[in-house]
């Protein structure tokens, strides 16, 4: 589908450098700010923060609470400024799912840059009114008897979803659990799960 | 506005299309866009609402049809020419330099020597703002949403006007947008976490046992009774 691949689009390229040129030339664009931003996000961001807090949050209750209650703070202990955040817990009766049906709010700070999917019409429209049915998709299934719980970021706070700690990790360190949260748990549309090695 | 962006509860998109191994960005072009918007949110050209609003004026059918950093690309460049600090004539000269010399780098098109970044401003800030305010909403509370949709910029989605709530939480004040979008002052006010249940808002048709968050402004808000 061409619109997953605008790479190869020229009338947009144009357009692009069109506008940085003149910016370039006024000088609101700093010449090294593109290289600056493909570094930060090729290399330096990406769903770490995001799943270093979850892994915290499941060794340490007291990081857990400070997590759901004062995120900013938890957050700055893993040095991360940022205030924005609000962290939903899942547990055996809940599950949570962040959706931006407006434009596609995103907490780029603790887990990089959002994919497509996310900022789809397809998801957009249709996580908040069948929300089942698109987490299906995804492979999870949330059962009737548990309240699934939608988030919609309609203003300047962000939602991140604090995953349950799979079964049989109770061994395993903060260090060992982080690389097992991936972003699609972050967001709630899948679970953490053990890799079959370790389980 | 009513807009093609506010897309929540809409029907015949198919199902969500997922790409494995997805890059951060799909060509450099992204990156300049996200690099042009931080460059521009930091040096204040434009708020995060203006931001939106620019997006939303989008032709609606090319915002369907288009990728997701072709929304901004769209509305940055229409702020820049509304705001006066690009001009249109210009713009559409460079397009068409570009347009026939791909491979030419940005600062080519460039005539003169380049002046040195300006010394910038602090970042942009953020949307909470200190008030004596006294919000008129507790948690609990029953609210109705407004049923009306402001021609102009507004964070309460189609689907969740004129629908009945309870307040979760009060996050504080915030900068409104349907006035910061526009020219108007941050005109801040409280923000609230509000819940819905799903039957309320899509009826009969609803999943079983779904609730939905929305975070609101209090003018969005009446009190249940009133809007009796």
């Amino acid at each position: 589908m061409s619109k997953n691949h605008p790479n190869v689009d020229p009338y947009i390229v144009s357009r692009v450098r069109a506008l940085e040129s003149l910016l370039l030339e006024k000088g609101i664009l700093d010449p090294e700010a593109v290289d600056r931003v493909i570094r930060q996000y090729e290399n330096d961001t990406g769903p770490l923060i995001g799943a270093r807090a979850v892994a915290r949050a499941w060794v340490d209750p007291a990081y857990k609470r400070r997590l759901l209650e004062d995120s900013t703070a938890a957050l700055a202990e893993l040095g991360l400024d940022y205030d924005m955040l609000r962290v939903v817990e899942n547990t055996p009766d809940v599950h949570n799912v962040v959706v931006c049906t407006l434009c596609s709010c995103y907490p780029w700070a603790v887990l990089g840059l959002p994919p497509t999917w996310y900022k789809a019409p397809a998801y957009r429209a249709r996580a908040v009114i069948e929300p089942r049915a698109v987490l299906r998709e995804f492979g999870l299934e949330v059962g009737a008897e548990r309240e699934l719980r939608v988030w919609d970021s309609s203003a300047e706070l962000r939602y991140m979803v604090l995953p349950l700690r799979p079964t049989g990790s109770e061994r395993l360190s903060e260090d060992a659990l982080t690389p097992l949260i991936s972003r699609d748990a972050l967001i709630g549309v899948a679970e953490v799960s053990l890799p079959a090695t370790v389980a | 506005m009513n807009g093609v962006h506010d897309l929540g509860g809409m029907h015949g998109f198919g199902p969500v299309e997922r790409e494995e191994h997805e890059p951060p960005f799909h060509g450099h072009w992204e990156a300049v866009v996200v690099a042009i918007n931080n460059a521009s949110r930091a040096q204040r050209v434009f708020n995060i609402d203006e931001f939106r609003h620019g997006i939303e004026r989008m032709d609606p059918v090319h915002y369907l049809d288009s990728p997701y950093f072709e929304h901004w690309l769209d509305g940055i460049t229409r702020l820049y020419i509304e705001k006066g600090v690009v001009d249109a004539d210009e713009l559409a000269r460079r397009f068409a330099f570009f347009k026939e010399r791909p491979e030419a780098p940005a600062l080519a098109a460039v005539t003169g020597s380049l002046p040195p970044p300006g010394a910038r401003p602090p970042g942009a800030r953020g949307a909470v703002r200190t008030s004596d305010a006294t919000p008129r909403f507790a948690p609990g509370d029953p609210v109705y949403t407004r049923a009306s949709g402001p021609a102009g910029h507004t964070r309460l989605p189609r689907y969740a006007r004129g629908k009945r709530g309870s307040v979760h939480a009060c996050h504080g004040i915030h900068v409104f947008p349907d006035t910061n979008a526009h020219g108007r002052g941050e005109q801040p006010q409280p923000l609230y976490s509000v819940r819905f249940e799903a039957r309320a808002l899509w009826g009969e048709d609803a999943e079983p046992n779904q609730r939905l968050y929305l975070d609101l402004w209090e003018s969005y808000l009446l009190p249940a009774e009133e809007a009796r």
